[in-house]
């Protein structure tokens, strides 16, 4: 019995014969009892992070998401204070920039490739000569050209009219129209930073109404439960099969209107901000605002019936806590991570519904202008003028993406339990 | 089943009856009305016309007219754009074009992007995910006329020797098929293929995976069996709002396309505000959308057994 | 009798170490325990949560998941080593050999197939040539040794509409539908009511004597262990820190963890008066466990050889060992040093 014991079969719970020699050699004071600071300072605890420390953390880690954010910033700098530098307006009509390619030819080249001015050249040296110019020879001198030159017209960045073209030639400093004009003369980068401000402004604003329709919709409905719930449950189990694209079409094309009219009406601080945000924003806010809250009410009512159950909010009520205390310093602390990502994701798909509006013609009317608008607008001349309807719509779709990817970041971060 | 579905019905006819109101006192809220043309036409005109139409009517009284006639199956005639053509007939001619294009785009969306999304979730961490997931998710970033009027230059001739598809509708062709599909389908497929990957995952992170893996299953038995039916049931729930999504992405893609379908109607028939036109169309695309959500949910009960059907749901 | 020629060794464990590999470093989720069982013997694995005791059960069935991995010692089931064997080898003793149950019978039945079918599904994956009718008829005697009734109802039935000690019971029944000679049942009362406890156990323990197969029975509840178990081991981060026969745990427990475990347990024979007695403090971080016992911060007998070094196992009694450095003080005490402590079955009586 006693040898089986000491085979190795046992692994480590076999008794070391080393080990048991060596108990006799053990230092002196080893069975001595262990102070409690010892025994503390055993466990080497780990830092304990705040949430948003270790969210921000987990967030920065994400490469993919941290891009995003640089794109966002980048094209949120374009369009909030790009246009301070550029000298043009969205709405002003540049002479003579009617259809202008974001390229342009230099006046030398031009001149060196215009036939014509070879003639009249040739027509000068001709009279000094004293003779004129026959036809023949003039013909000739345009095959010549037509023949040689074609291939050394070449296109320079940016475009510029005639006329630039001449004030920069006489030194003069001319900003150039980076993505070319639109066919009224339209500086388009300035139209594109335009429209970006208006897709971000949309987008923020939107998701801000939102989550507060959203939050106070459903964390009312959540925590009062029973027939209250029921009803307001109702209700958004309608709005959810409206078809809200239908609603919001009409919705902005019966708004806009009124809105101007009330933005007309007088001269109070609310006409004001309806002037300075423009009443085709605001008609889409509202259109937003009423449709796309029941999402977010959907998901708070979800966590805070959830959280309802837990014992601290029991606690909280035996203490005697009142209603929207509970609310404000116990649940909803507890679903921030689910309501900060799902307003952030509420961002790209207002920007998403907006350039549908506008592109439809039913967002913001002219001569305001946004990126689906501009899409729309470059629709006729797809095949000349491409570049119209790529730029608006490469810069929209990117800001879409670097704020669902960042978005998608946001949600890994702050909510590590849904990260797969 | 039958008192649940009853419920349902019961549900959709209210949710119905809201729409045709709201629709009709935002429709009257408009500024402006049917007359204004190039020319604005006098007073007395419009008078006329208003009493000849009834819109002289206070709006309730209006809206009760309009829904009397309605039950009678009357969706009146159009008062503008193809003027006294009754609205059921142009919704009739107009609609099977829309309804085409927006039923093949959500079924390939469904046959290519679920299998997609299944694929991704096995391969979890390798290229193959990550390369999905870069293109689902610039799909779900692209808006529907990026990606319809980048097939448009492309493929008709944008680029030279490239011009596979004509570039004006010709409802007799396939060919005039093929691009306005792809274009609607891209984004349902990609949403798709996001939710299914996520509802795979989570499906093969439940306990009864476990379970499977325990009896010792084939890992093709526990990925088809037990995983897909069981991450196919959220799947299913979007596909609802999905399919309300693609048809009024639809609106887009005909107008990028030049496409003759009611969703371009009735777009342009709030611009000229050609009222019986665009109660005629909401309620019919209202009606479409609320009975395809009425599908999906009932469909959604039955491939869940959770779900108790003959105690009314939830 | 068919039992006499299964005895001896089921299955041993020898110096297994599992070890999980994090972004944030390895984690030694079991550190080396070793132990064997026999025939028709129920073993308990005692231990708090993340004790390492479902990871060590997960690894002799092979469903550790990644990052995961058994870095260390072997485990040999029925003369057969079990961590050289492929994945398909794996996949065919997984429910043939050893079967496992789980925690919460709520959610480990698949929500959306029918009893029956997630019944016949294990006979058929392990016997591709049995017809569908001899696979329900076995499905349905399985169902009828673990004591559910209406049998032909309850295979059409789907796992919501089965209360939860009658899943728990369609679990064991397709655990044992292929008679596994060992079932490892990870807490498997823990998440049933009281009373369905006791019927789960008494069934547990009925099938036992029936089947004559081993029993790996991992629970925090000591209680439970008195009722079913032969012997127990006790684990404490991921360290084996006490085994024996189930009296000696009992009567004579030889580590001050075990001693805690059981005077936080409720017994019936007590004294109104006296109350519970928790154990302080909570367990080691285990991605920096420390050099000496894992246990010592929160016992109170701690000594400065705890913080230094792991104690090794000091034998108290037949199959009875201790990882204490109290109980190796004592023998040195006793003047009992050399191997010949190890022999001396008498040494840990002194509690």
């Amino acid at each position: 019995m006693a040898e089986k014991k000491h085979q190795k079969v046992l692994g480590s719970l076999q008794p070391d014969v080393e080990d048991i020699l060596s108990w006799n050699d053990l230092p002196e004071g080893s069975f001595e009892p262990a102070s409690t600071q010892e025994k503390a300072s055993f466990i080497q605890d780990r830092k304990s992070v705040s949430y948003w420390r270790d969210a921000w953390r987990r967030l920065r880690r994400n490469r993919v998401a941290m891009v995003a954010m640089v794109i966002v910033i980048l094209i949120a700098l374009f369009a909030f204070v790009g246009p301070f530098f550029v000298p043009y307006d969205y709405d002003e009509q540049i002479r003579g920039a009617n259809n202008l390619h974001p390229w342009h030819y230099s006046l030398e080249d031009r001149a060196a490739q215009d036939p014509e001015a070879a003639i009249e050249q040739a027509r000068q040296e001709a009279a000094a000569e004293g003779r004129t110019l026959s036809r023949l020879e003039e013909a000739q001198i345009r095959a010549q050209i037509k023949a040689g030159g074609a291939s050394e017209l070449k296109p320079r960045l940016f475009g510029y009219t005639d006329e630039e073209l001449q004030r920069k030639a006489n030194g003069e400093f001319v900003f150039p129209h980076v993505f070319g004009c639109d066919m009224h003369g339209r500086d388009i980068m300035v139209r594109t930073m335009v429209g970006a401000r208006v897709s971000m402004i949309v987008g923020i604003c939107c998701a801000i109404i939102v989550l507060v329709i959203g939050a106070l919709y459903g964390s009312v409905s959540g925590y009062c439960g029973g027939k209250v719930d029921a009803v307001m449950q109702r209700i958004v189990e309608i709005i959810y099969t409206i078809p809200e694209v239908l609603i919001i079409l009409l919705l902005s094309a019966t708004l806009k209107p009124i809105l101007e009219n009330f933005q007309n009406s007088g001269n109070g601080p609310l006409q004001n901000l309806v002037t300075i945000l423009g009443p085709n924003l605001i008609s889409i806010f509202i259109a937003f605002g009423l449709l796309y809250w029941v999402t977010m009410s959907r998901i708070i009512r979800g966590q805070i019936l959830q959280l309802k159950q837990q014992e601290y909010v029991t606690a909280a009520r035996a203490l005697g806590a009142k209603g929207g205390r509970i609310i404000r310093r116990h649940l909803l602390p507890n679903c921030i991570g689910q309501i900060v990502t799902t307003t952030f994701l509420q961002i790209p798909s207002a920007i998403f519904t907006e350039s549908f509006l506008s592109f439809l013609g039913m967002g913001v009317s002219a001569p305001m202008t946004s990126l689906g608008s501009m899409c729309s607008d470059a629709l006729g001349g797809l095949t000349t003028y491409p570049y119209r309807l790529f730029i608006p719509a490469i810069i929209l779709s990117v800001m879409i993406l670097c704020l669902n990817l960042f978005g998608d970041g946001l949600r890994d971060a702050l909510d590590p339990r849904l990260k797969k | 089943m039958a008192k649940y579905i009853l419920k349902r019905v019961l549900m959709a006819v209210v949710t119905l009856f809201i729409v045709i109101c709201l629709t009709f006192f935002l429709m009257n809220a408009i500024p402006g009305n049917p007359w204004l043309s190039e020319k604005t036409p006098s007073e007395a005109t419009i008078a006329a016309l208003n009493e000849k139409y009834g819109l002289d009517k206070p709006v309730t009284v209006q809206l009760g007219l309009y829904l009397k006639d309605i039950a009678h199956g009357n969706f009146r005639n159009s008062i503008k754009m193809q003027k006294d053509r009754p609205v059921l007939d142009i919704i009739t001619s107009m609609f099977p074009i829309s309804a085409k294009i927006g039923m093949i785009a959500i079924a390939w969306a469904i046959l290519i992007g679920v299998p997609l999304g299944c694929l991704a979730a096995f391969k979890r961490g390798t290229w193959v995910d990550s390369l999905l997931r870069v293109v689902c998710t610039i799909g779900i970033s692209m808006p529907g006329f990026v990606v319809a009027t980048i097939l448009l230059f492309l493929l008709t001739g944008g680029i030279e020797g490239l011009k596979l598809f004509p570039t004006a509708f010709d409802a007799s062709t396939w060919k005039s098929y093929v691009l306005p599909c792809a274009a609607l389908g891209f984004y349902p497929m990609c949403y798709l293929s996001r939710q299914t990957r996520t509802a795979m995952l989570d499906s093969l992170g439940q306990e009864y995976i476990k379970t499977a893996r325990a009896k010792g299953l084939k890992n093709k038995k526990i990925i088809f069996k037990h995983a897909l039916r069981n991450a196919l049931i959220p799947v299913i729930t979007y596909l609802g709002p999905q399919v309300a999504f693609t048809l009024c992405g639809g609106f887009v893609v005909e107008k990028v396309f030049s496409i003759p379908g009611l969703g371009r109607y009735f777009v342009m028939s709030i611009q000229s505000r050609d009222y019986p036109v665009i109660m005629g169309t909401t309620i019919f695309l209202a009606a479409f959308v609320i009975l395809m959500n009425l599908l999906v949910d009932l469909l959604y009960k039955l491939v869940d057994p959770r779900i108790n059907l003959s105690k009314g749901g939830n | 009798m068919e039992n006499n020629e299964k005895s001896g060794k089921l299955l041993e464990v020898k110096d297994l170490h599992v070890s999980f590999f994090t972004p944030a470093g390895e984690v030694k989720a079991v550190g080396g325990i070793s132990y064997d069982l026999n025939y028709g013997e129920v073993m308990g694995i005692v231990g708090e949560s993340g004790s390492g005791k479902s990871v060590e059960a997960y690894s002799i069935i092979g469903l550790l998941q990644s990052p995961g991995k058994v870095v260390g010692g072997s485990i040999t089931l029925e003369g057969e080593d079990v961590l050289s064997k492929n994945k398909q080898e794996m996949v065919a003793l997984r429910g043939s050999k050893v079967a496992m149950i789980f925690q919460n019978p709520m959610t480990c039945l698949n929500p959306v197939y029918t009893i029956g079918n997630q019944l016949m599904e294990a006979l058929k994956a392990h016997d591709k040539n049995v017809s569908k009718e001899d696979a329900a008829k076995r499905a349905m005697e399985m169902l009828e040794l673990v004591g559910i009734n209406n049998v032909e109802k309850r295979m059409k039935q789907y796992p919501h509409e089965l209360s939860g000690g009658m899943r728990q019971r369609v679990m064991i029944a397709m655990g044992l539908i292929c008679h596994p000679q060992l079932l490892i049942a990870d807490e498997p009362t823990t998440a049933l009511d009281v009373t369905i406890q006791a019927q789960i156990l008494e069934l547990m323990k009925d099938l036992q004597k029936k089947t004559h197969m081993g029993i790996i029975f991992i629970t925090h509840n000591l209680g439970v262990v008195a009722e079913i178990c032969d012997k127990v081991s006790v684990m404490y981060a991921g360290k084996m820190v006490e085994q024996g026969p189930v009296d000696d745990i009992f009567y004579k427990p030889g580590h001050p963890y075990t001693i805690g475990l059981l005077r936080s347990m409720p017994r019936v024979d007590a004294e109104s008066y006296e109350r519970l007695i928790p154990i302080e403090g909570t367990p080691v971080d285990m991605l920096n466990p420390p050099d000496g016992c894992p246990f010592a911060p929160r016992c109170e007998h701690a000594m400065k050889i705890c913080l230094q070094k792991m104690p090794p196992y000091v034998e108290l009694g037949d199959n009875h060992r201790s990882a204490c450095w109290l109980r190796v003080q004592e023998q040195v005490a006793a003047g009992k040093t050399g191997p010949a402590a190890a022999e001396n079955k008498e040494a840990g009586d002194h509690e």
